[in-house]
C-alpha cells in the first residue's frame, strides 16, 4: 500500500491540473504577448485561471500576479515593498518560526539598512500579539506573518493581527505566507486587512514552479525582476501560461464543497492524533483540534532517530518528512521546534505527517499499524 | 591549428615482448575516454609511436582535459601538420608555427628531425641546422642549446611533414586493464575513491563494493556512493558496484557482541563478504581507504584484526598518507564534493562513544563466538542482496 503523508512537501498534481497543463504546452503553446491568434489563445488561459482565483478569494484579478512559487512571491511581496516604502520607515516585523524564504529575505533587506523584529511564539508556536503590539511603531512599513506554519501546522491568527496593525497605522502593510494555508482555510484578504498574500501552486495539487502574489490595488510596491514588462511591469518575464492555467484548476478544485473538505481532513487527523497519542512514548508538537491546521501533524517519538523511522516507513510505502534534517556530521536542528520548546532530546525524533484532501482513513489506519510495528523494533538498537 | 597528438607513454615503452598488449590497452583506453569528445578522432600506433589523429572539427581543451585523464600517457604533444611544399615553405611554416606556440621569445631550443621518409632531399642533420639558422634569424632572442634546451622543436617528415614542440604533462600511470581487477571498498568518504583511483593508475581495472543499510542510511547516501564511483569511472573505466544490503549483520552483531568491538567485528565481515565477492568476479585484491591512526577502527591493531580475516591481498595505498594529502587528491580528482555531502553511511550508525583502539584478536574471535547460531546465515542473505550497478 502506499501511503503518501508528506502533502506538505508537494501534492500530487490533479489529473485535471495535469490535462490542462499539457493543452496549454502542446495545443495553446503561444506567447501570450504575441499578437497573433496563437498568443491570444496562450492569453486566455491566463485570464480564465485569474478570473476563477479572484472570485475564489474575491479580489480584483488585476492584483493578482503569477510568480516561479512560494519563495518569489515571498521575496516578491516583502523585498518589494520593503524598498518602495523605506522612505516613511525602515523598519519590519516577522515572527521566529517563518520558513526560509521569508527569513532569508529578512536578512538580506538587514543587510540593506532596514531593522527587523522576530517576533516570539508560545509553547504551540502562535505569536505573542503582546510583543506584536510593542514591537509596532511609527516606523514600521511591513508586518509579514505565516498563516499556517509548515513544520507543527500552528495557525496564528491572522484576522487579529491585521486589527492591530491598521489600529495602530493604517499605512503599514500586512503581508501573509498563506502557503501552506491556502485551501484548507477560506481566505479573503479585503476582509482581514490583508494587502499582500503568497500562494504556491504545487502545494495545492497544481504543477511546481509557479505560484500567486496577491498584491492589493493601493500598495506601494516595487518589481523584483526587470525585464519586458509583462504582468504589468510587476513580473517580468513570458508568462508561465502552463503553470497559470494549473494552478488556476488547482484552485477551481480546492474551493470545490471547501468546508466539507477541511471537516473530512479535521476527522481524519482527530483520528490519526488519537492513535499514536496511544503509541508509548509520543508526544504531538504544537496543538490539535480546530486551533491546529487541519493537514499537519509534528510528533516526536522518545528513542527513535527520525530519519531511521523515515526510512523504516519508506520501506513500508508511507512517505514522511523528517521534522528535523540531521545527519551526523551537519547537525541541522530545525529552528521552528526549538522555539516551541520541544525537549533537546526529542529535537532529532521529530517526524511530520501531512495530510492531502485525498488521504483516506485506510492510509491512516495502515500508517498507525506500521508504527506500532516499527517502533519498539527500532527501540531495540539505538546509538550509545 | 594542430591536427593530431602524439601520445607519449613512459614505463610501457621499456616493456618486453608483451609491450603490444600495453599499447592495445592504451589504444582502447584512449578510445574509450574520447568517445564523449566532440569531433571525430582515429588512435593508431605507427612505427612505435601513438597518435590520436582529428578528423573533423574539434573541441581543443575537451580533448587535452580527456587525454590527460587516461592512465598510461605520460605527455600529449599537440602536432600541427604542413603539406611537403619544398624546403623553403617547411621554413616559413616552422618560423610561423614557433611564433605561435612560443610567444614570449627568451629562450633556447634545438631542432630534432626524422625521416620516417627517407626520399626527403635533405636528411636530418641537415634539416635541424637549416631550420634553426632560419629560427635564429627571425628570432634575434633565441639562442640553440643542443644539450639542455629550453624548446625541443620537432620535425618529422611523414607524408605529410609534422611539428611540434609542447608536452603537456599527461596522468603517467599504466593503461587500465593492464593489471589485473580488484576489488575497492567504497564507502561514500573521502578516502576510499582516491585510494580507487590510486589503484586503478597503476593499470588495475575497479570494481566496488557498498554496504548499505536501510532504514539507517538513505536512498540518497546510496546514490551518494553511484555518483562517487561514475566519478571514479572517468579515471578507471566502468565500475560494477556490488550493493549489499549489510542491514541484518549489524543488528545481530549489535545484539551480541560488546559494544564497543562493533566497529572492529562490523568491519571485519565486511572484508570477508568484499573478498567473496572478489573471488566470484574475478578480483585478486581488496583495495581500501584506509589510512593508519585515522579513526579507531584504523589504528596498526585494528588493520591488524580487520585484515586477519582475509588472505587475499589488502591495497591500501593511502595508508601513510595525512588527511589533507588525501584531501588534494580527492579535489584534484574532483570526487570531494561529492564525499563531504552529509549522508550517514553504515559505519557510523550505532558507533560506540569509546570504541575499543587496541582490539586483541583473541578476544575479538572469542566475542565472535556468540555470533555462530546465525551469522553464516545472515551473510549468505547480505550476499543474496547483491545489487550490481554498472557506474560508467
Amino acid at each position: 500500500m502506499e501511503c503518501y503523508l508528506d502533502n506538505s512537501a508537494t501534492t500530487r498534481c490533479f489529473d485535471e491540473v495535469r490535462d490542462i497543463v499539457v493543452s496549454a504546452m502542446t495545443a495553446d503553446y503561444g506567447n501570450p504577448s504575441s499578437m497573433h491568434t496563437k498568443g491570444v489563445e496562450a492569453e486566455r488561459y491566463i485570464k480564465r485561471a485569474k478570473e476563477t482565483i479572484a472570485a475564489n478569494m474575491k479580489v480584483n484579478e488585476k492584483e493578482l500576479f503569477f510568480t516561479s512559487g512560494g519563495t518569489e512571491s515571498n521575496n516578491l511581496a516583502i523585498i518589494g515593498s520593503a524598498m518602495a516604502n523605506m522612505r516613511a520607515g525602515k523598519h519590519l516585523i516577522t515572527s521566529s518560526i517563518e520558513h526560509p524564504s521569508v527569513l532569508n529575505a529578512m536578512k538580506y533587506l538587514e543587510e540593506q539598512g532596514f531593522r527587523v523584529t522576530y517576533l516570539p511564539v508560545d509553547k504551540d508556536g502562535v505569536i505573542l500579539l503582546e510583543a506584536l503590539r510593542e514591537a509596532l511603531c511609527e516606523e514600521t512599513i511591513l508586518v509579514s506573518v505565516m498563516y499556517v506554519n509548515n513544520e507543527i501546522g500552528s495557525v496564528q491568527p491572522i484576522g487579529e493581527i491585521g486589527t492591530i496593525i491598521k489600529e495602530k497605522n493604517p499605512n503599514t502593510l500586512y503581508h501573509v505566507d498563506a502557503i501552506q494555508a491556502f485551501g484548507k482555510y477560506k481566505i479573503y484578504p479585503k476582509k482581514q486587512n490583508i494587502d499582500m498574500l503568497s500562494v504556491s501552486g504545487h502545494k495545492i495539487n497544481g504543477p511546481k514552479g509557479v505560484g500567486i502574489c496577491y498584491i492589493g490595488e493601493k500598495v506601494k510596491i516595487k518589481p523584483i525582476m526587470f525585464g519586458g514588462g509583462q504582468q504589468r511591469g510587476m513580473r517580468s518575464g513570458t508568462e508561465n501560461v502552463p503553470g497559470a492555467a494549473g494552478i488556476g484548476k488547482a484552485v477551481e478544485i480546492s474551493y470545490e464543497n471547501l468546508t466539507e473538505k477541511i471537516d473530512r481532513l479535521y476527522e481524519l487527523k482527530q483520528y490519526f492524533v488519537d492513535a499514536i497519542s496511544k503509541i508509548e512514548g509520543v508526544t504531538i508538537n504544537g496543538k490539535i483540534g480546530m486551533e491546529s491546521a487541519p493537514h499537519i501533524v509534528s510528533a516526536s517519538f522518545e528513542q527513535v532517530r527520525s530519519e531511521v523511522l523515515l526510512h523504516a516507513l519508506e520501506s513500508r510505502g508511507i512517505y514522511v518528512s523528517a521534522g528535523s534534517a540531521c545527519a551526523s556530521n551537519k547537525p541541522a536542528v530545525s529552528s521552528v521546534l526549538k522555539a516551541i520548546g520541544v525537549k533537546k532530546e526529542l529535537l532529532d525524533s521529530t517526524v511530520r505527517f501531512s495530510l492531502s484532501s485525498e488521504t483516506t482513513k485506510e492510509e491512516l489506519s495502515y500508517c498507525i499499524e506500521e508504527l506500532n510495528n516499527i517502533l519498539p523494533k527500532l527501540r531495540l538498537y539505538k546509538r550509545q | 591549428m594542430f591536427k593530431s597528438f602524439l601520445i607519449k607513454y613512459g614505463e610501457i615503452g621499456i616493456k618486453g615482448k608483451n609491450r603490444y598488449i600495453f599499447e592495445d590497452a592504451l589504444v582502447k583506453q584512449i578510445k574509450h575516454a574520447l568517445k564523449k569528445v566532440e569531433g571525430k578522432f582515429e588512435v593508431s600506433k605507427q612505427q612505435g609511436r601513438m597518435y590520436v589523429e582529428v578528423l573533423s572539427e574539434y573541441d581543443y581543451e575537451e580533448t587535452i582535459a580527456s587525454l590527460q585523464k587516461v592512465f598510461g600517457i605520460v605527455g600529449i604533444c599537440p602536432v600541427v601538420h604542413v603539406e611537403d611544399e619544398g624546403f623553403d615553405k617547411l621554413a616559413e611554416s616552422v618560423v610561423e608555427y614557433f611564433k605561435e606556440a612560443h610567444p614570449t621569445l627568451d629562450m633556447t631550443f634545438k631542432v630534432n628531425a626524422r625521416r620516417a621518409r627517407k626520399n626527403y632531399p635533405l636528411d636530418s642533420m641537415q634539416i635541424n641546422y637549416s631550420i634553426g639558422e632560419k629560427i635564429l634569424q627571425a628570432f634575434p632572442n633565441v639562442k640553440v642549446d643542443v644539450h639542455k634546451p629550453d624548446i625541443l622543436l620537432n620535425i618529422e617528415i611523414r607524408e605529410k611533414i609534422y611539428i611540434y614542440s609542447q608536452v603537456i604533462p599527461g596522468a603517467g600511470g599504466m593503461p587500465v586493464g593492464t593489471n589485473g581487477k580488484a576489488m575497492l571498498l567504497l564507502s561514500g568518504g573521502i578516502d576510499s575513491p582516491v585510494a580507487g583511483y590510486m589503484v586503478s593508475k597503476r593499470g588495475v581495472k575497479i570494481d566496488a563494493v557498498y554496504f548499505h543499510a536501510p532504514p539507517y542510511t538513505s536512498e540518497r547516501a546510496k546514490q551518494k556512493v553511484v555518483d562517487l564511483a561514475k566519478l571514479v569511472a572517468v579515471y578507471s573505466g566502468p565500475i560494477h558496484l556490488h550493493v549489499i544490503n549489510f542491514t541484518d549483520i549489524q543488528l545481530y552483531i549489535y545484539e551480541k557482541c560488546p559494544h564497543d568491538e562493533l566497529t572492529i567485528i562490523m568491519r571485519r565481515y565486511m572484508m570477508k563478504i568484499a573478498e567473496h565477492i572478489a573471488k566470484e568476479t574475478g578480483s585478486l585484491a581488496l583495495i581500501t581507504g584506509e589510512s593508519i591512526g585515522q579513526v579507531a577502527s584504523q589504528t596498526l591493531q585494528s588493520l591488524a584484526a580487520t585484515n586477519e580475516v582475509c588472505t587475499m591481498p589488502v591495497m591500501r595505498p593511502v595508508i601513510s598518507f595525512d588527511k589533507q594529502d588525501i584531501v588534494d587528491i580527492a579535489q584534484r580528482i574532483n570526487t570531494f564534493e561529492t564525499s563531504i555531502l552529509p549522508y550517514e553511511d553504515c559505519c557510523t550508525i550505532f558507533v560506540a562513544k569509546h570504541p575499543v583502539t587496541k582490539p586483541n584478536i583473541n578476544i575479538i574471535k572469542r566475542s565472535e563466538r556468540n555470533l555462530e547460531e546465525k551469522i553464516e546465515e545472515l551473510v549468505a542473505t547480505a550476499l543474496a542482496t547483491d545489487e550490481v550497478i554498472i557506474c560508467e
